[in-house]
């Protein structure tokens, strides 16, 4: 059971995964315009997210390990039908506030990244508590950005009036643009303060590897692999271009690389 | 008729973008948005995937889900024919066209999971668009992500050799960077 709990704060707080991994970022832009929204989308992630573990995990020694990928996919779309179908049902006001994103959960990498990093590997219980960890912080970081944007944007909070009569809403925040501007506010204090984050400065990969290898900065969905050989054919190139910029730069200027500190002192010394 | 087929390819490549308002695809946008000859790259590998995933979803949808009952499937089928598709595109180009294949063939497995093609087959079903609206909707979609992505590309091999504040570096330069980018996209509103 110490595991489970384990799996819970670890999906909540040390990896939450739009705070820390940085996955699924379109959801996170597209549905946070309100707080009920991001709830909404959230809480559809995270049934689909356990569903999809519960049953990834069951079958993780049948499905044969080249043909997982394909697997997964049709195994979470089938979920995705299924909450799509629910939610059509019974709750049409979410339903058509967030419209065609709740199908496009099947292309969340959250999803399919617990898939290929936990429940393909590990027995069903801690998958599912790994889900629930996942999908609670997922829930947590959209109601919180949604509930931000809300207040500033139309100044309520969950539908309900809470910023005084006399304060004029920054409507920019509910159109498009507020969804980068606080996102990257977000990530700018997770820069100032040094928290883990995928996304803190250029850092190359996280030394302690994040469940799917971190930085998703640099990370296009979640065909890690053949991206990753793609990213590091690329960084090899830049490094390789920058040591022969330097060299040849040794080459024409010796006495600026003698030393940083007096290249420094030159080039101020210059200005003035 | 005609007319109309244009001020839907405008407002879905401009009014509408797909990156910058209706934030599909920001996982590339953000991603590949490096270098302008890449972001080119993956712009029109974009531009030729998902409009021949309009092509293919829009016989499937009509002519084998929607008469068989079978059409509340749509979402499994798309995500599990356009898998298929990016895979046949890539071999047909690498046996028949190795040009192509050489300026696209990186970028053609990596399209598979980003969300603009399953989002602009689904959207073609719920907006009951037909058969050349539909390849119009994801012509325009697509070049519309092309252009934000090499924009982006642009502005992002300026900003490299800019001095920004430390804590603004990495993606917070970057989604502010969208974000005024959002925000000029916003005066297109009112083009159509």
């Amino acid at each position: 059971m110490n595991k489970c709990t384990e799996r819970l704060y670890n999906g909540l707080i040390k990896e939450n995964p739009t705070l820390v991994l940085m996955l699924g970022m379109c959801p996170t832009l597209a549905v946070t315009t309100s707080a009920i929204n991001g709830l909404g989308m959230g809480l559809s992630t995270t049934a689909v997210l356990v569903m999809s573990n519960l049953m990834i995990s069951a079958l993780r020694k049948i499905i044969p390990d080249k043909v997982r990928m394909p697997s997964f996919i049709v195994i979470v779309a089938s979920f995705v039908t299924i909450v799509d179908l629910l939610i059509q049902g019974y709750l049409p006001a979410l339903n058509k506030s967030l419209g065609i994103y709740i199908p496009l959960i099947v292309v969340n990498c959250i999803i399919l990244g617990r898939a290929e990093a936990y429940a393909s590997k590990n027995p069903v219980l801690p998958s599912i508590f790994d889900g629930i960890g996942m999908g609670l912080g997922f829930t947590c970081a959209l109601t919180i950005i949604g509930l931000v944007r809300e207040i500033l944007g139309a100044g309520t909070a969950f539908g309900f009036k809470i910023m005084p009569a006399a304060y004029e809403p920054f409507s920019i925040f509910v159109m498009a643009p507020g969804a980068f501007f606080v996102l990257a506010i977000l990530t700018a204090i997770q820069n100032k303060l040094k928290l883990k984050s995928a996304t803190n400065g250029d850092a190359p990969v996280a030394e302690e590897p994040l469940a799917c290898g971190g930085n998703c900065s640099e990370c296009i969905g979640n065909v890690c692999t053949a991206n990753r050989g793609l990213l590091e054919q690329i960084a090899e190139e830049e490094a390789a271009k920058k040591a022969d910029a330097k060299a040849s730069a040794k080459k024409a200027f010796p006495e600026v690389s003698e030393s940083a500190a007096a290249a420094n002192g030159q080039q101020e010394g210059g200005n003035k | 008729m005609i007319k109309s087929l244009i001020l839907l390819l405008i407002g879905a490549a401009l009014v509408n973008n797909v990156v910058l308002s209706q934030f599909l695809g920001i996982c590339p946008f953000l991603g590949v948005s490096k270098k302008t000859d890449t972001a080119v790259g993956m712009g029109s590998a974009v531009i030729f995937v998902v409009t021949v995933a309009a092509a293919v979803a829009y016989p499937i949808h009509t002519f084998i889900l929607v008469p068989l009952g079978l059409d509340y499937m749509d979402t499994l089928v798309f995500i599990a024919v356009i898998a298929a598709l990016v895979q046949l595109v890539e071999m047909i180009l690498k046996k028949f066209i190795p040009a192509l294949y050489k300026a696209l063939g990186v970028y053609l497995p990596l399209i598979t999971t980003n969300c603009c093609v399953l989002g602009v087959a689904l959207t073609n079903v719920q907006d009951g668009n037909n058969f050349v609206q539909s390849i119009v909707y994801a012509l325009g979609t697509s070049i519309g992500f092309c252009i934000s992505i090499v924009l982006m590309s642009g502005i992002r091999e300026k900003i490299e050799e800019n001095d920004i504040p430390h804590v603004l570096k990495g993606s917070p330069i970057l989604l502010i960077t969208a974000g005024l980018m959002a925000m000029a996209f916003c005066g297109f509103a009112g083009l159509i």
